[in-house]
Formats: structure tokens, sequence, C-alpha cells
């Protein structure tokens, strides 16, 4: 084999994530109350768009959570055993491989052809102080007054592709949505045979899409999509020969960066949740259910954290997680090891200050639920204590499970940043939206100013914090019961 | 009342023993007294002699919770645990590990953090509230809906770029205000404008929404519909009933944050190099200053619970319905 699989311990988490996100679906199947909820977000058009935007940035995570080491070619004539390179790639990194090796000396701007600060450059008429060509951006170019056309006109292209890729996407929906529609329909034979008999699949079901009359809301998905490919296709096509978001101090390629950055906001946001449910559930119920000392001391506990502000906290828990990790270098076997079990380490202090107001929230809900009649009744016919948490309660809980997961996110995504500000932070070495706004803050003072960094950074961070605060909105109305 | 009161003051103790337990467990037994000195030494200068010298100039040489050497009262008296965190009760915080007093530091910075946080905190209330208010009156109109959109978008936004933007834009290219720096006297206000507006602006989002949904499920009410039926305006029925039963959740929700004004913000602090609490700590947990983040931790904490305990006090002040006479 020319690579090693990695599982970084996080890669193990976000695929457990996913499991989970899966058995949860499952789960909902067989309650009809949260088929409802969920065919509730379905119908809201604005959840489902920015369900699509968030999927795109899922992708780009979950691609970047399969890692491996490369095998380094071995001396000619030895047959030892593989060495692999101690550097540990992901998939994303292999898919931009033009973008993580395209590196500058140092900044320029989007879609420049030459770098941002002069240097002494040696021309058949004698040395000159300009600023010099950069080796991957624009290079391609012959004559530099091409560029702006060049641009254009790939521009141009990408969007054209956008649009036709998008109108492919359109018209096998409809096909589908028309034939889960019909009752007709149960094969591809079925199929095969409408389509003989000439019927046009799909028209009307189109038109049912455009007017937003489909079971699911369609539209808002064709909407992001279509937002999403014409914003991204033609930057993608364009990020082979230009730094479409220019580059960094050191000339690393911004765009890639925003990428890798997706994925430690990803972390952050979802994992923090995730290892805090077992705990705030399991104590929520206890303390709700059986009330008395036990309730006394569950509450004691989250009180009591929840009484030292957050930042602070947090402030205090990864002042001496840092220190545990530079008084023990020997439990790390790699640079990006380390830096791994740091992002983890991170959300489980997050974590650490969200989970009480989670528990505070499940322990009132379990009260409410264990005076309600049946609760009684499975108590009056002996069930046991555990069985009836198991069987009636916890099942009861799902949706402020479900809803908590997704209004966590956003403002945990918003925390990274600013704790990377502080220095309480992933690490350094990591990218994330924290460490490169963090590095570029500076930048503005600089004249000209250099503004790509920050602005990018903004716009994704904008665009992913916002998708997730619209999507929370809407499962808040759909899965709470006191809401309409 | 009374009775209450003094049983919410006795519940705070325990509360403050638990995080005082947390805080000493976390900085004290989860890494020893040894890890903390060769961090502050650095790699080089490691050395048994160096770090014994380090704990005792600090007095993290004695045992953590019993000294079986003293005698008497000292037995527990001398220990790190009664210098350190014991002692934080009585309002005595030591030494940073710089060797300034953190008691001083922190009573000279209140001011400066009191400074920028109370404007932004008067200012945001009552921009916030009459946001919510006109949202609430043209509710379910275009208006309402873009207002709504408006805050969503503005909540997204984190509040490093407003800071960032916000003193590029005003400071940088309009050259209005300095563009950080902290001066007493008349002339403080140039300085303390652009944290204010920016501090305000960042506030928007969230909390006009969430007053907005207070209106909203005050309009529903009975007596609502019955000052309508009456005849009055909607102008009427919104300034003198709505907002009036609305300010109590308003309110009683603003009280518990008060006391934390003292702590001054995190990042406004540290962007407008304001010498206040909020600066203090970051530049504590820059320069690993364990003794500052744990006093800051103890300070935020007692701050809270006196923010609850107000806010049990205002419910009883502003809604007369509710008594705490058990």
């Amino acid at each position: 084999m020319s690579f090693l699989p990695v599982m970084l311990w996080s890669d193990a988490l976000i695929w457990l994530l996913v499991l989970v996100a899966l058995g949860l679906g499952w789960f909902s199947r067989r309650s009809p109350s949260l088929c409802r909820s969920w065919g509730r977000l379905g119908k809201n058009a604005v959840a489902m768009g920015a369900a699509t935007v968030l999927c795109a940035f899922l992708l780009v995570g979950l691609l970047d959570s399969l890692h491996y080491r490369l095998r380094l070619p071995s001396a000619p004539g030895q047959q030892a055993e593989a060495i692999y390179s101690v550097e540990v790639l992901s998939v994303l990194d292999y898919l931009l491989k033009d973008l993580r090796d395209g590196h500058e000396k140092t900044y320029s701007a989007p879609f420049a052809s030459r770098l941002y600060a002069k240097e002494t450059l040696e021309t058949p008429e004698g040395t000159v102080r300009d600023f010099p060509r950069l080796k991957y951006g624009g290079a391609h170019l012959k004559d530099e007054s091409a560029l702006m056309g060049d641009v254009m006109k790939r521009g141009l292209y990408g969007v054209f592709d956008a649009l036709l890729v998008w109108m492919h996407a359109f018209i096998f929906l409809g096909i589908g949505v028309g034939i889960n529609q019909r009752k007709n329909i149960h094969s591809l034979m079925d199929v095969w045979s409408s389509i003989k008999r000439k019927e046009i699949l799909g028209r009307e079901s189109r038109r049912a899409i455009l007017r937003g009359e489909t079971a699911i809301a369609w539209r808002g998905v064709l909407l992001a999509l279509g937002g999403l490919l014409i914003v991204f296709l033609p930057l993608a096509l364009l990020s082979g020969d230009y730094h479409v978001f220019g580059t960094d101090k050191v000339g690393q390629d911004v765009f890639y960066q925003i990428l890798k950055s997706v994925r430690t906001a990803l972390v952050i946001g979802l994992v923090t949740t995730l290892v805090t449910l077992p705990v705030a559930i399991s104590l929520g119920i206890l303390a709700g259910y059986f009330r008395g000392w036990v309730d006394d001391a569950i509450q004691y506990l989250y009180t009591t954290l929840s009484s030292i502000p957050g930042v602070l906290l947090i402030a205090a828990s990864v002042l001496m997680m840092q220190v545990i990790i530079d008084t023990h270098p020997q439990w790390f076997s790699s640079a990006a090891e380390r830096a791994d079990l740091r992002l983890l380490a991170l959300c489980f202090i997050l974590g650490l200050t969200g989970w009480p107001s989670l528990c505070r929230l499940l322990r009132g809900e379990t009260l409410k639920l264990r005076e309600l009649e049946y609760i009684q009744a499975a108590q009056a016919f002996g069930v046991a204590d555990l069985a009836i948490l198991r069987r009636h309660i916890l099942p009861n809980l799902m949706h402020i499970v479900i809803i908590a997961l997704v209004m966590d996110f956003s403002g945990l995504v918003l925390a990274e940043a600013v704790l990377s500000y502080v220095g309480i932070g992933v690490d350094p070495t990591m990218i994330s939206f924290g460490t490169m706004i963090n590095s570029a803050r500076m930048e503005l003072s600089r004249e000209p100013a250099v503004w790509w960094s920050l602005v990018s950074a903004f716009i994704f961070m904008f665009t992913l914090v916002l998708a997730a605060n619209l999507l929370a909105d809407a499962v808040r109305d759909a899965f709470d019961p006191r809401m309409g | 009342m009374f009775a209450y009161l003094l049983r919410r003051l006795l519940y705070a103790i325990p509360i403050l023993i638990g995080v005082n337990l947390i805080t000493f467990a976390l900085f004290f037994i989860v890494n020893t007294p040894d890890d903390m000195a060769r961090m502050q030494l650095g790699v080089k200068r490691v050395t048994p002699e160096a770090i014994e010298k380090w704990k005792t100039e600090r007095s993290y040489d004695k045992p953590l919770f019993v000294n079986t050497r003293a005698a008497g009262f000292d037995a527990l008296t001398d220990t790190i645990f009664f210098s350190r965190s014991a002692r934080m009760f009585a309002g005595d915080f030591g030494r940073a590990e710089d060797g300034r007093d953190i008691t001083r530091e922190i009573s000279m910075r209140m001011g400066p953090s009191l400074a920028v946080a109370l404007p932004t905190f008067a200012l945001g209330l009552f921009v916030t509230v009459s946001f919510a208010l006109l949202l609430a009156f043209f509710r379910a109109t275009a208006f309402d809906f873009w207002g709504v959109v408006l805050c969503v978008a503005m909540m997204s936004i984190s509040g490093l770029f407003y800071i960032i933007g916000g003193q590029y834009l005003v400071s940088k290219l309009w050259r209005w205000v300095p563009i950080s720096g902290f001066g007493g006297g008349l002339d403080a206000w140039k300085f303390l404008i652009l944290p204010v507006m920016i501090g305000v602006i960042s506030g928007i989002g969230s909390s006009t929404r969430w007053y907005r949904t207070i209106f909203l499920e005050e309009i529903g009410k009975d007596y609502v519909r019955t000052a309508r039926a009456k005849g009055l305006s909607e102008a009427a029925v919104l300034f003198r009933h709505v907002l009036k039963n609305a300010l109590i959740p308003i309110l009683t929700g603003v009280v518990a944050v008060i006391p934390l004004l003292f702590l001054g913000s995190l990042l406004t602090e540290s962007f407008f190099g304001i010498p206040g609490l909020g600066s203090y700590t970051i530049d504590a947990i820059r320069a690993q200053d364990f003794a500052i983040v744990r006093s800051m931790v103890f300070i935020g904490s007692v701050l809270y619970i006196v923010g609850l305990i107000l806010t049990d006090i205002s419910y009883t002040l502003v809604d007369p319905r509710i008594r705490f006479d058990r």
C-alpha cells in the first residue's frame, strides 16, 4: 500500500457523530411526533436552504476527516518494512494538492499576478526593484494585461458550467419527485414503460417545486444549491491557476486555509455537544426523576459550575491543559496528533461549561413528565425505574436534545474564534477561523491594507454561522411543542 | 423577604466553597506547583534548585491541605489551600506571579472597566428595547420581517469582526477618534465612544430578537385585548400597557448581568487598550499567570451569585404578585 490510513481521535468522533445522526434519524422514523416535527422542518424552505449550505460545509469537513500518511520511497535495494511520512494528510489535502503546494513568498492579493512586496530583480536591462511575478498565481499567462480577460472568461465559463449542473439537478429532482408522487410507479421497469409511453416525467412536479407545493421544500434546496454552485464552481475552476483569495504572510493560499478551517469549526461546533450529551442527559434525567438528595447533589454540581463565568472557566481549564501538554511531550507521537488532542480537549472544556444549561432543561422536562399519568401507570405496574427512564422518559426528551445540538452550534463556532484570539483556543499550528483572524488582524494597518485574509474568513464564517442560525430557528419552531 | 434573602445568602456559601475547591483542584492538583514552576521558568533554566527557589518565593512549597510539621491550628492554616484559596473569602487574593498585589490591581482596574461597560450596557438596553418595540409595533409587516432578518444576520457576525471593522473604518480610514488608549478626565470620551458604540452594535442582534419575542408574547394576552376593546390606540396599548408588563421579564433578566459588568469585556478592552479587568485577565492568560486567573474566577462567581440574588429581589420589587414569605 502506498499510504497508511490514520484515524485521529477527532476523526473518530466526527464519524461517530455521523452514526449518531443516522441513528437519530432511524429512531425518529418510529416516533410519530418526531416524524411530524421533521415533516414541519422539511416544509420550511429557509431551513432546507440553510441545511443545504451546511451539508456543503459538512462535505468539506468530512473529506478533511479521512487522514492518511504517505509511504516514503524506500532506498534502492532495500526491502525493509515500509516507512511512512510523519506528515498526516487528509483526502481534502489530496484534492487540493495544487493549492496546498502553491506557496508564494509572502502576501499577494486575490487574482494578482505579482507579489505584494517589492524585490530586487535581475532583468536584461540590469537590476531593478519591482514587484516580482508570482510562482503560481497567473503564471500560465505570458502577457499580464490578459489577466483580467482570462479571469472574466474562465469565470463566465464557470458560471455557465454551474448553471448547467444546476439545470441537471433540477431536472433529475423533478423526475424523482414525480416518481415519488405517482402511485403506479414501483420499479425501474415502470419508469421505463412510462418513458416508452412518451409520458414526460417530472413536468408537473417541477412546476410544483417552483410553486413550493411539494412535501419537502425543494425550492429552498435548489436555491441554495444554485447559489453555492454559481459562487464556488467558478472559484474552484479558477483556483487552479490563481490565488482566488490571495495568499497570507508566508505565502499560503487563503482559499486552502479557509477550506481547512471548516473542519475545525465543525469539530468544535458538533463534537462539543456530542461529548456533553451523555453527561447532561443522564444527570438531567436522574435529577428530575429521583428528586431528593440525588436532585440536590446534581443541582449543586451544575449551579457551582455555571456560576463561574464561562470564559474564565475555559481560560483556567485551557491553561491547565497547556501545562499538562507541555510537561508530557512523550504522549504525542506527532505534531498533528498533539494539535488534534488539543482540539478535542478544547471541545471537552467547552462542553464542561455548556452542559449545565442542557442538564437544567432536561431536569425540568423530566420533572414534568414524571407526574404524567402514563408514567404513574408504569410505576403502578411495577416497571423498574431504569426501564421507565429508557422507555418512557428518554424518548420524550429527544426533541430537546435535537434542539440543543443545533442551537449550540453557531455559538460554539463563534466562541472558537474568540478563544483562539485570546490564546486559549486551538493549537496555533492548526488552521481555524480563529487562528486566521488572529494572524490577520494587524494586517489592516499595513500600507496598502492586506484585507483579503480577514474578508474571506469573515465571509465564510458568516455563511456558516448564518446558515446554522437559520436552521436552528427552524428546528426550534418545528420541534418545540409550545411553538405552534 | 428578609428570611428569604438570608436563606439565599446562606445558599451561596456552599456554591462559593465549591467554586473554590474546583479552582484549587484545577490549579494545584491537576498540575503540581513543580509543573507550574517548570512552565514559568522555561525549559532552559529548570534545575531542581531553581524550582525550589521559585516555589519558596511564592510560598508554594507548603503542603496542600494539612501541614503535619506545624503545631496546633497552624497545621491547617500554614498550607497552600489556606494561604492561596481560603483567604479569597476575605478578599485577600495574594500576589501575582510577578509579585504585584492582585487586590490593589483589581480595585484600580475596576474604574476603566466600568467606564466602558456601563454606558455600553445602558445605551445597548435602550437601543435594543426601542428597536424591539418598533418591530413589535409593526409586527407581521415587511419591516418586521426584514428587521428580524437583520438581527439574525448581525447575530451571525463574530464580535471580533465588529471590533476590527469598526477600528479600521472609524479610526484608520476616517480618523475620527484615536484607535486605542485610555485617558482620565474630560478627554476620556474620545477613547470611550468607539468601544461603546461597537459594544452596542454587536449586541443588537440577539437582544432585539429576544425582547421582540417577549413583546409579542405579551401582546397576545387578555389584558391587551381588553385595552384594545376599550378603544385605546395601538400606540397607547403598546407603550402604556405592553411595555410596562414586558419590562418585568426584561429587567429581571438584565439585573443578573449588572454585577458582571465589573469584569469588563475581554475583547473590547484588549483591542482598545483599556486598562480594565478584561485586559488584565487577557494579559494574565497570555503570561500564564495562574494566580490572577484564579482570583478572577473567584470574583466572577461571586459577582454571578450576587446577580442571582439581585434578580430575586428585583422580582419582588417589580412584580407585587411574587412574595417570598414562605
